[in-house]
């Protein structure tokens, strides 16, 4: 009983969490952004070489459970594990025990009892890093959940901005399209606004959630306010939520007419930017999409060094700084 | 339309207390003798006899509480709560009397299912407890239950709680019969269409948080719409556990015009607001949802200004592993009856928001009138339905003394102020701590 009670108690999120995680952006800093980002730079030139893994993990287990399917966000968490020499496990909904019916706290003690280093979860529900992070020892990471917080996401958006664009202060970044189910549009706009840069929200009324402005950025729904930013973010539709009868819009068609991202609504230079998977012909044009000023598999790529980054933060002590790099040069 | 297992009533002399009775306007340090389950004498230096003395001294004593809302899980959710468990986290919490929900596994919508728990709460209440009656069958929001065999039956009043009555047309047909029975009915606002899968109040904090809205326009709308049909059909009614800005308004204006309707608020939506959603603790999930911080003073101000009649815990529990999950998978609802008066006193007593008079009264005098109960009063020749408080006890809520089978409390863990040291129900001392 008393064990129970433990737990219990620890439900409550703790007000200074003992262990690092990396669950949602509103818990970092601006340095935690910049220390991570100048991590995952130096991860890249790592990549350059012939011999591309570094021996910085070995002997770490990190665990990836996802709930929802996923291709780029599992399959770079799992390479970045990789290429960091850690051990890696992966354990997906279907044809696990989540199928018997098992309780997510069940599931996490579980894989807990394999003393994990890192965790990381995709979960459809808002707080299930949370519960992982309250019933494990492990560093959990949140790979997404519902429509809360995709924090990795975020930071490789803004490696890739960085990169390209030389700087994300002061930046001006219109975010397109269905912001009210988006994961990714939370989490952005928490980043760019940490990095100095502005937000510009654009969408339908209903898929602009009321109150979203509190977040520090602004809201229209007339297209043509992507017209003076630097970056173009383009959300993906979700069909999923498309069910009948929730009228966020007429139909998709009508949505692309006024909302699609076309070569005629953009200026010569906008970047443009989408986190996959992407739905050609609805929320972006085929032609937005293969243009050299689409910088969407670069957000791939980037991906994966900012995933490395982030498993190398949460497992080593203190700051990577130039000392560290040459550590690496030499591994 | 109370039931509670049969019990010798007790000679008991409660001394040295400041008796505060705010209906009766008495505050002042005296001794109560109560003979038989009767207050016999109020005064100084009281004989003793041979009564069961308690002695008071710094210690409040005012009419025992009713709760007017209240989940007993019973039938079906035994583990979860039962009329005994929740009867004794009652008189913890210094109730004398409390009313129970219909929306247990069956519905209470005939007058088998009534009988049998009457017949339970004969065998097992250790205060006296009421129970409503659905308006409809099943809860089901289509047919009226058999409203008249129900109050025979000894329904205290009707409500489909947890689920709103969605048709106009049905609602209306529930006032008409309803008047009939002499009971009270009792209902849940909430427009389905507009609260669909909401999570948590529409407001700044679900919009960073993700989660889907429940907008305060959901409640406010059906608030407006059931306070019309109680205008037009000169009928009166009870507002179950109000959350919004609007809604207060709306009835503020209503009972100005002359419609009969009472409205209680809970002690979570009188502490709370939606901010305390971003720790994503499934105990912060209930529906009505936490709302904004205007919204919450617009409660207060209710509650002050006696547009709101009750405070009701809503106390509904749920099985630990059924709320040991992600905030949005849990069950809405949290436990309330053994926390009430200290979160109360604590977030609006002590910082000099509500004056201790006005709890005390929306506590006990205002939920009786609601339901056409008799109201707990310090007065020579009533049945003694007593709580003794101790307002200068600062203590932390934990489970481990909990009464109530399920734990679900948003107060776990938190320090506050206002312990109930003792609780005279019916006449018979239920609770001493």
């Amino acid at each position: 009983m008393a064990e129970i009670r433990v737990m219990r108690e620890d439900l409550r999120p703790p007000a200074a969490p003992p262990r690092r995680h990396f669950i949602s952006i509103k818990e970092v800093t601006r340095e935690d952004v910049e220390r991570l980002l100048a991590t995952a730079r130096t991860f890249e030139r790592s990549l350059e070489r012939e011999v591309k893994k570094l021996p910085t993990l070995k002997g770490r287990l990190v665990i990836n459970v996802f709930y929802e399917s996923s291709t780029r966000t599992s399959s770079s968490f799992e390479l970045a594990a990789k290429r960091l020499s850690a051990d890696t496990m992966s354990i997906k909904s279907s044809g696990s025990s989540v199928d018997k019916g098992e309780s997510l706290k069940d599931t996490a003690i579980t894989l807990g009892a394999y003393d994990p280093d890192v965790i990381v979860i995709r979960h459809p529900q808002i707080g299930a890093p949370h519960l992982v992070a309250c019933v494990t020892d492990a560093h959990v990471v949140n790979a997404g959940d519902g429509k809360h917080q995709h924090p990795t996401q975020a930071l490789l958006d803004l490696y890739t901005m960085r990169e390209e664009l030389g700087r994300l202060e002061g930046l001006h970044v219109a975010i397109v399209g269905d912001v009210l189910h988006s994961r990714v549009a939370r989490s952005l706009i928490q980043a760019l606004a940490l990095m100095g840069a502005h937000v510009t929200l654009v969408g339908p009324p209903a898929l602009l959630p009321r109150g979203i402005e509190a977040m520090g950025c602004g809201a229209t729904t007339d297209i043509s306010g992507i017209a003076a930013a630097d970056v173009v973010y383009v959300l993906r539709m979700q069909r999923e939520r498309m069910e009948e009868g929730a009228n966020y819009v007429p139909s998709l068609r009508e949505y692309t007419a006024r909302w699609g991202v076309t070569p005629g609504r953009l200026r010569a230079g906008q970047k443009v930017m989408h986190p996959g998977p992407m739905n050609r012909g609805v929320e972006i044009d085929p032609r937005v999409a293969d243009h050299a000023d689409a910088l969407i598999e670069t957000q791939v790529r980037a991906g994966l060094v900012t995933r490395m980054a982030v498993l190398y933060d949460l497992l080593t002590s203190g700051p990577v700084e130039v000392k560290t790099e040459t550590v690496l040069e030499v591994a | 339309m109370l039931f509670a297992k049969d019990a010798s009533k007790e000679n008991i002399l409660v001394r040295g207390a400041r008796v505060l009775d705010p209906v009766e306007g008495v505050d002042s340090t005296l001794d109560v003798r109560i003979d038989g389950g009767v207050i016999a004498a109020l005064g100084t230096d009281l004989d003793p006899n041979s009564h069961r003395v308690i002695d008071a001294g710094g210690l409040v004593l005012a009419p025992a509480f009713v709760d007017p809302h209240v989940h007993l899980r019973t039938p079906g959710r035994e583990d979860e709560e039962t009329i005994a468990s929740g009867t004794a986290a009652a008189a913890a919490g210094g109730y004398c009397a409390i009313l129970a929900m219909p929306n247990t596994d069956p519905v209470v919508d005939s007058a088998a299912t009534l009988g049998s728990l009457v017949e339970a709460a004969r065998a097992e209440a250790v205060i006296p407890v009421g129970f409503l009656a659905s308006i409809t069958k099943g809860q089901a929001g289509a047919e009226l239950t058999e409203m008249g065999e129900l109050a025979n039956a000894g329904a205290a009043g009707f409500s489909d709680d947890g689920v709103p009555v969605a048709s106009a047309g049905l609602m209306r047909r529930a006032l008409q019969y309803g008047s009939v029975t002499g009971r009270r009915i009792a209902l849940h606002c909430e427009e389905p269409t507009l609260s669909r899968d909401g999570q948590m109040h529409e407001g700044d904090v679900s919009a960073e948080l993700g989660f889907t809205g429940y907008p305060s326009v959901a409640e406010s709308l059906m608030v407006e719409r059931d306070l019309a049909l109680a205008a037009y059909e000169r009928q009166p009614l009870h507002l179950l556990h109000l959350s919004a800005w609007e809604s207060v308004q709306a009835l503020r204006r209503a009972r100005a015009d002359g419609v009969q309707a009472t409205a209680e608020v809970t002690p979570h939506h009188l502490c709370l607001t939606d901010e305390a959603v971003r720790s994503l603790d499934p105990n912060r999930k209930m529906n009505p949802p936490l709302r904004a911080a205007s919204d919450r003073t617009a409660l207060v101000e209710g509650l002050k200004d006696g547009t709101i009649t009750a405070i009701a815990t809503d106390h509904a529990p749920h099985a630990r592993h059924e709320k040991e999950v992600p905030f949005e998978a849990a069950p809405f609802g949290v436990t309330g009856l053994e926390t009430a008066f200290a979160a109360v006193y604590t977030q609006l007593v002590e910082p000099g928001l509500v004056a201790l008079g006005v709890v005390l009264e929306r506590m006990s005098a205002g939920p009786a009138r609601a339901y056409g109960l008799e109201e707990p009063q310090i007065a020579v020749g009533r049945v003694a339905n007593l709580v003794l408080l101790d307002l200068n006890a600062s203590y932390r809520i934990t489970e481990d003394a909990f009464r109530s089978r399920s734990v679900n409390s948003w107060l776990l863990g938190e320090t506050v102020k206002g312990k109930v040291r003792a609780t005279i129900a019916a006449g018979r001392l239920v609770y001493r701590a």
